[in-house]
């Protein structure tokens, strides 16, 4: 199955596609609670079959956006098209989207089946069909024995699936998932989100979720929206987002980034040379697509498992050497991370793979070591 | 602390309690009196409730008192759970404060002044006093127990799971019928139980606002004592107070054992992580 579905999802990118209607539209949507702007003038595609991520922190508007498609808050302004449809005035249980509830929202006084048929019965379908469907979806998540419990007599992995086989049970045009996975552990929740993934392509359904993991919204996710403070940091896939990311807030808030602060003082050939006054030292990176005027004060970032880490000195000339000591090392089992700590008090980080399994590391505290990068490395952020 | 017994703690259990019973058990105990003088024990007999069974009046009397507490228990309950709802619902709506302590205003409204209102209300509506009017007033009085039992209930609700009925389809009276009302009918049935008692034991506001007709218990074996102690009021009085003791022991069973089942699933919650 992974086979047949692995070239089409290679593909799979309407968004680049400037003649592709988006499925989902959130039009200047704005929404305020009182003197609080949950989400402020905000405009998103979101296209056909796409696995849609909201990344972001608690109070970035992530949930109040999905709620609002469906259906149970309405836009202070703006509007929101659903496969050109306009949405405005169409009460929850009219709307084709179902959702994943956060904790579930599982009918307590009924069975697996009856919460799963719940929705069924309300579209005034047939018992047969009601019954063939239930099947159905207990089929997919994998349940067909827990079909007579109540809800209480299932674990957090088991209610999780009830939960999302009720809400795919109607076969909306989009299920929106609030913080799916939330209440499982780290095991069962990477588990989880292939399952999702596999079920997402199987259906074909569009799928939003909200989420503040970015792991899991890097996981499972086509394209990822970052929020904060209402509205998008950043839209892009999940290497975009991490490999090119358009700010320093997110930057930080994907993965691990050393943040560097300095001055333009050249560019040339799409090559930007950064006066870093702070670390004493000059940093050459790509410009990327951003506009990098001389002069500018700009922010260099860059991943810590991009940074190389030596005891040797590289060759006079070479451009983007940091030096310092060791500060401190974390093994983490797969990878260790070097804090180290520059000449004027700063630290950076920098990540190596353990390749081996040798116990002595060759770089140790206190060593006075070397950290290098290419150009290619790192980005520069203006913002 | 010591865990024995101390002569201080039985004492003022055994007063504490004889205070609240004695007086209750007495009359119990002369229900039973063979003697027809209230006060000099005269061997067991049950005689007085056989005669009970042929007295028209009280008979009467009993068939209104259950008919005007289970019409106006019900009516106290749709309107208790509605108002229940809106405050736990509507949280910030103008005059919310008002409006709460007005609902819960009659719990602690002197009776005198309850009935001497309703009274008044209902000369001035030219309503005439009879069977509906107790019901009427018995339903204002007992409206805001049910209202406190309800959204007690209401707090624990999980309004996720409206939200999940709404988001599958279902508009929202059905999911109010289909999700919200099982769930909160242990709270819906006690306050019933306890409305339905209260009008059972009423008669201050049930006397102001009676009429023809519409002679309840409370107030029969009011006049009857007035003419006299029988053994036959201490008969009908046991009678009454088994009814009620069953009530408010079912009212506190059905919102105990909801909380005991609530407590059961979050454990079990717990315990699956």
């Amino acid at each position: 199955m992974i086979e047949a579905v692995g070239p089409i999802k290679r593909k799979f990118a309407p968004w680049d596609d400037p003649t592709a209607k988006p499925f989902i539209r959130f039009e200047n949507v704005t929404k305020r609670f009182g003197d609080f702007t949950a989400v402020d003038n905000l405009t998103l595609d979101i296209y056909e079959r796409e696995f849609f991520a909201l990344l972001g922190p608690s109070g970035c508007g992530k949930t109040t956006l999905m709620r609002m498609l469906a259906g149970f808050e309405p836009p202070t302004e703006g509007r929101i098209l659903l496969d050109g449809k306009d949405l405005s005035g169409i009460p929850p249980y009219k709307r084709p989207v179902n959702m994943m509830f956060q904790s579930y929202a599982l009918f307590p006084h009924m069975t697996v089946e009856g919460n799963i048929a719940f929705g069924l019965k309300q579209e005034g379908m047939d018992t047969a069909q009601i019954n063939t469907r239930v099947a159905e979806m207990l089929e997919l998540v994998k349940l067909g024995k827990f079909a007579k419990r109540k809800p209480h007599q299932l674990s957090g992995g088991q209610r999780q699936r009830v939960a999302l086989a009720r809400s795919l049970a109607k076969r909306p045009k989009v299920l929106l998932l609030d913080e799916p996975l939330g209440a499982l552990d780290k095991k069962l929740r990477e588990e989880t989100q292939f399952e999702l993934m596999d079920i997402q392509v199987e259906l074909g359904t569009t799928f939003l979720i909200v989420t503040h993991d970015q792991e899991e919204a890097m996981t499972v996710s086509d394209r990822i929206a970052v929020m904060n403070h209402g509205v998008i940091a950043q839209i892009g896939t999940a290497s975009e987002i991490y490999e090119q990311p358009a700010s320093r807030y997110v930057a930080d808030f994907v993965g691990d980034i050393n943040l560097i602060d300095g001055t333009v003082s050249a560019v040339e050939d799409g090559v930007a040379t950064l006066r870093c006054a702070g670390v004493d030292a000059t940093i050459v990176a790509e410009t990327g697509t951003g506009e990098v005027a001389v002069g500018a004060e700009a922010g260099f970032a860059i991943r810590p498992e991009k940074v190389q880490i030596t005891l040797e000195a590289p060759p006079a000339g070479t451009p983007n050497v940091l030096s310092g000591e060791v500060w401190d090392i974390g093994y983490l089992g797969d990878i260790s991370v070097y804090r180290v700590r520059l000449a004027g008090g700063s630290i950076v980080k920098a990540t190596v793979a353990n390749l081996t399994r040798i116990v002595e590391r060759p770089i140790t505290w206190e060593d006075k070591v070397f950290l290098t990068w290419p150009a290619d490395a790192g980005v520069i952020l203006l913002k | 602390m010591n865990k024995t017994t101390s002569w201080f703690n039985v004492t003022s259990l055994v007063f504490g309690f004889a205070f609240l019973y004695v007086p209750i058990l007495i009359l119990v105990v002369y229900s039973f009196n063979a003697s027809k003088l209230v006060t000099v024990w005269g061997g067991f007999s049950a005689r007085w409730y056989v005669e009970l069974v042929h007295d028209q009046a009280i008979i009467d009397a009993a068939w209104v008192t259950i008919r005007v507490g289970i019409l106006s228990a019900s009516f106290a309950t749709v309107l208790g759970t509605m108002a229940a709802l809106v405050l736990d619902r509507y949280s910030k709506f103008h005059g919310r404060a008002l409006f709460s302590g007005m609902v819960y205003a009659p719990l602690v409204m002197p009776e005198v002044i309850t009935g001497l209102s309703l009274l008044l209300l209902f000369v001035a509506a030219g309503f005439d006093r009879g069977f509906w009017s107790v019901v009427i007033a018995h339903t204002t009085l007992t409206m805001c127990f049910v209202a406190v039992v309800v959204q007690s209930r209401l707090i624990t609700f999980d309004r996720s799971l409206e939200e999940a009925a709404l988001d599958l389809g279902c508009p929202p009276v059905k999911t109010f019928f289909l999700i919200t009302l099982p769930l909160i009918l242990p709270g819906v049935v006690a306050g019933w139980m306890l409305a339905f008692t209260l009008s059972l034991d009423d008669l201050v506001i049930a006397s102001f606002n009676t009429g023809p007709g519409a002679t309840t218990l409370p107030i029969k074996i009011y006049s009857m004592v007035r003419l006299g102690v029988t053994p036959e009021i201490n008969a009908i009085s046991t009678i009454l107070i088994s009814v009620i003791a069953v009530g408010v022991i079912v009212a506190s069973v059905l919102s105990h054992r909801s909380e005991v089942e609530r407590e059961k699933a979050e454990r079990a919650v717990f315990l699956a992580g």
